[in-house]
């Protein structure tokens, strides 16, 4: 089966001239930090389903008694299409939030271009699960702080620290309800992405 | 009963409830069909690699034959339908339909299987050749 890239122009294909170029990025945060807003502040966004099989710790919870064959469970997660030219499609994946999904984010992470880590300062501990995912496998992220309505404005250098990030992680503030605020934060994240590449392309390179 | 209305099911004489679906479960109760039904229980295709949610889903020329509208399960009929309109991701696909993605990715095998679509694999950002492209995406989120 062939799986390999066909043209990007694809002239001889009749059906489908274009062919674009997909790209992700991944929306990452604990519960209820708004996520959801921001995917659809800057996108048409549709609950995506997934049905998986139940890891071990999961079935170990959940109690099956009476419902022997219940192996798989559903989770949801948001998703948003921004198309950014004919042939340029960039989507963007919420992670779901509870921690025994981790393992979906493994195939959400792969190939992706980077990801937001949302942080509400008044539950910053929630971030820390994502923030150690995204370290750990040097996937490109930034810390985007969401500004909620009332909530303490703790400058830019408290969260760093407070997060304990490496100094080339970007931390952005910003309002994911608001559409300039989070073509930003996005920006922000292709940009780092970037920068990181060069750099590792320098290393490699001096090596 | 603390709602008869909703629990029970409509009197086969008398007039209709509002609804016309007198259904004693809602959204609520998940998917009444279990989702790989529609599979045959199948939960991939052999020999096949996981499609990547945003690997796209192309129609071959041979898709656009009326016939396959009338051989085909209507999952797999809405599947290529969506695809002759344009090139789909996989999410996409399993969005349009409500589907599970492991539920889609089957039907996606079958279609690809019977030569009606080809599955294109996302390029991973490591293999970008050079920045450009990310410069468009920069360029296309701020125009946006």
């Amino acid at each position: 089966m062939a799986f390999g890239r066909s043209s990007r122009t694809g002239a001889m294909h009749a059906v489908s001239p274009v062919e674009p170029l997909t790209l992700k990025i991944l929306v990452a945060g604990g519960f209820g930090v708004g996520k959801t807003t921001l995917v659809s502040a800057v996108s048409e966004i549709r609950p995506l389903r997934t049905e998986e099989r139940l890891s071990e710790p999961g079935a170990a919870v959940d109690d099956t008694d009476g419902v022997e064959g219940k192996s798989t469970t559903t989770v949801a997660m948001d998703f948003g299409r921004i198309t950014l030219r004919e042939d340029l499609v960039l989507y963007l994946f919420g992670t779901p939030g509870q921690d025994r999904f981790w393992f979906l984010w493994d195939e959400l992470a792969q190939g992706s271009l980077g990801s937001v880590v949302l942080a509400d300062t008044r539950r910053l501990a929630d971030c820390f699960a994502a923030i150690d995912y995204f370290e750990r496998r040097g996937i490109p992220f930034v810390v985007a702080v969401n500004c909620f309505d009332g909530a303490e404005r703790h400058p830019v250098v408290t969260v760093r620290e407070a997060l304990d990030l490496d100094p080339e992680v970007p931390v952005l503030l910003c309002d994911a309800r608001d559409r300039e605020s989070v073509k930003d934060v996005l920006v922000g994240v292709v940009e780092h992405a970037m920068s990181l590449a060069r750099a590792r392309r320098a290393m490699s390179a001096g090596a | 009963m603390s709602d008869p209305g909703q629990d029970r099911p409509a009197d086969p004489r008398g007039t209709p409830p509002d609804t016309g679906h007198p259904h004693w479960f809602d959204d609520d109760a998940g998917p009444v069909v279990r989702p790989y039904a529609m599979t045959r229980g199948r939960t991939s295709h052999a020999g096949q690699h996981r499609l990547d949610l945003i690997a796209l889903v192309v129609a071959e020329a041979a898709a656009d034959d009326p016939v396959w509208d009338l051989t085909l399960s209507p999952e797999h009929a809405h599947i290529l339908g969506l695809c002759r309109e344009r090139p789909q991701s996989v999410a996409e696909l399993a969005a349009d339909l409500d589907l599970a993605i492991g539920v889609v990715r089957v039907l996606i095998g079958d279609l690809v299987q019977d030569e009606l679509v080809h599955v294109t694999r996302p390029v991973p950002p490591a293999e970008l050749p050079d920045e450009s492209i990310l410069r468009e995406v920069i360029d296309g989120l701020r125009a946006l």
